[in-house]
């Protein structure tokens, strides 16, 4: 008696044990999914019929038409896509120095590496106010220039009637800023290259420079490719740091949808430049997703 | 959880003498000068805007500025705190903050931990939907998601910034739980179910303590992140700003002082949060983006 108790209940628990072990990774991803699917995926699709509807809510193209006739509009997207063209390579390029010198066995890297993260955790808005203190007419840099005798009164570099120089100086405060973030994935990245493989080069007698060009690039791929995506996109999406240094006088995507909805009231034409931006940036992904593809025999290794 | 291993100068490994071998502390004063200058370009911004925001009004009127303050005072900082709405919008900021941080822990925590403890179909399909989202600007989702909390009321309130944040958040949440979950050795919870635990039992005692420095850690990150958030903020409120949309709705009529205090008291909480967690920040950063 006591015997088939006991039996029943070790044949009938495991069963249900493992139905419900089945259905439990389910149930755990379910919040997730629902908030996403309402504040994420909903939304995007929101955008998407905002920008195809006039202030009524009836279709018509009306939005995407005053964005397009706007002189701002094509200004917006060159300057973005400058902006983008210029910074990310030099932040990529600067974050792989940063990443080579802190793995090169230098004494204190630890403490370059904190130092260098610092700009993590500061917002594009507090970059720009920082670089403001620099660039404005009677700031920092014009300071130095005027104690060194280099200028007279200083320069305006983020006047209205100097372009570029307000170009470069958010340039300047955008690499300044993100740069770090691609630092910590290029050197999680480099992190997990066996360094048998530097060993090799160096035996047959390879350079730094050849090591670093024909084995640590190519096994960093993966690593690019996410940091040029993230970057990517980011950079797409600037905003603070070019309001905080040159007001709207650079005109940008991200700046431009902020105008429309928070100045002109208008959350269609602002619904219409977010697709472009949206756009952008799934183009961007797909291009460096097909130019930067992995080939086989390196997914084994990351 | 271990921070990032960088190499080091008195290795042992027979790899690492011959590199210290062939490079002679001679031929290293180049790196190490371009490790001064990069410091210099990272560092420098923030010792001027500290000594800005430290200078008083009429010092930061003065031109040309001496780069070594000749006085130094609260008087600056103290004008752009008692400003119109900024203590107010810095208490927004930190409720979004712990709100975003709650709602992404309670609601990603779970998925994290899925990912990490159950092999199940559809569960490459998962990390990739999540990894996916980045692929999408989050500046996109402001402008639809205003006009809806115009519709249910939730306009202009803390909670609905917090609920963009926390959309912001929640796919790195999942994927950061999910690598602390991967650290807590999974024999010290079986042996909880074996020792007559319910599953849900051997979490919260075992694998969970186990897992809490992460997931603090993981907290702070996702705080600074709502800290630093400027267009979504910006455009979900009018009246009850964050700090963040308060300093750069007024950018365009404020003095520069309050612009230069602004900049500083934006820094300083994500100085202080990123040095606590300087150790996991690489790793987290690492483990989610490879």
């Amino acid at each position: 008696m006591q015997g088939q108790v006991a039996e029943s209940v070790v044949g009938v628990a495991p069963v249900a044990r493992a139905r419900r072990r089945e259905l439990a990774p389910y149930g755990l991803l379910v919040p997730t999914i629902v908030f996403m699917a309402a504040f994420f995926v909903w939304p995007m699709l929101q955008a998407l019929v905002l920008a195809f509807q006039d202030s009524g809510g009836a279709l018509s193209l009306e939005p995407i038409r005053r964005m397009a006739i706007d002189p701002k509009f094509l200004e917006a997207v060159r300057n973005t896509v400058l902006l983008t063209l210029v910074v990310v390579p030099a932040q990529v390029v600067l974050a792989l120095i940063m990443s080579l010198v802190l793995m090169s066995g230098i004494r204190g890297a630890g403490l370059f590496l904190y130092a260098w993260a610092i700009p993590l955790g500061i917002s594009d808005l507090a970059a720009g106010l920082v670089w403001l203190s620099i660039f404005t007419d009677r700031g920092y840099l014009n300071s130095v220039l005027v104690t060194l005798g280099l200028s007279e009164t200083g320069f305006s570099f983020l006047s209205y009637e100097h372009p570029v120089s307000i170009f470069l100086c958010v340039a300047i405060a955008e690499t300044w800023r993100a740069t770090a973030l691609v630092m910590v994935i290029l050197l999680a990245g480099l992190q997990v290259i066996p360094k048998e493989y530097a060993e090799a080069a160096e035996v047959f007698g390879a350079t730094t420079w050849q090591r670093i060009r024909h084995v640590t690039l190519p096994l960093l791929r993966p690593s690019l490719q996410v940091a040029l995506i993230i970057r990517t996109i980011l950079a797409f999406q600037a905003f603070a740091v070019v309001i905080a240094l040159a007001a709207y006088n650079l005109p940008v995507l991200a700046g431009e949808t902020y105008r429309w909805y928070g100045d002109l009231r208008n959350p269609n034409v602002a619904a219409a430049y977010a697709l472009v931006i949206m756009l952008f940036s799934l183009l961007n992904t797909g291009i460096y997703l097909r130019a930067l593809r992995t080939r086989d025999e390196q997914v084994g290794i990351t | 959880m271990s921070a990032v291993t960088l190499p080091e100068t008195s290795g042992q490994t027979p790899g690492k003498l011959v590199e210290a071998a062939r490079r002679s502390p001679r031929t290293r004063w180049p790196l190490y000068l371009l490790a001064g200058l990069l410091t210099f370009f990272l560092l420098f911004p923030i010792y001027l805007i500290t000594i800005a925001a430290f200078s008083p009004r009429a010092a930061l009127f003065a031109f040309p500025k001496p780069l070594i303050p000749t006085e130094i005072s609260t008087e600056t900082l103290l004008f752009f705190l008692n400003s119109r709405g900024v203590l107010g919008s810095a208490w927004n900021s930190a409720l979004v903050g712990l709100i975003t941080l709650t709602l992404s822990l309670v609601i990603g925590t779970p998925a994290g931990y899925a990912l990490s403890r159950y092999a199940f179909r559809g569960r490459d399909a998962f990390r990739m939907l999540i990894l996916t989202t980045r692929a999408f600007p989050i500046v996109i989702l402001a402008v639809p998601l205003a006009v809806s909390f115009i519709q249910w009321g939730l306009y202009d309130t803390v909670f609905a910034v917090a609920l963009v944040h926390t959309a912001l958040a929640l796919p790195t949440t999942v994927l950061i739980t999910s690598s602390i979950f991967i650290a807590v050795p999974r024999d010290v919870e079986e042996a909880a179910l074996t020792l007559g635990c319910t599953p849900i039992g051997a979490f919260t005692r075992v694998a969970l303590p186990l897992a809490l420095p992460g997931l603090a850690a993981s907290s702070i990150f996702t705080f600074v992140l709502s800290w630093n958030e400027v267009f979504a903020a910006t455009i979900l409120t009018v009246v009850n700003r964050t700090l963040p949309a308060q300093v750069f709705s007024s950018l365009s009529d404020s003095p520069l002082p309050y612009r230069f205090a602004g900049g500083f008291a934006l820094i300083v909480p994500s100085l202080v949060f990123i040095f606590f967690i300087r150790r996991y920040l690489f790793n987290m950063w690492g483990r989610v983006t490879r």
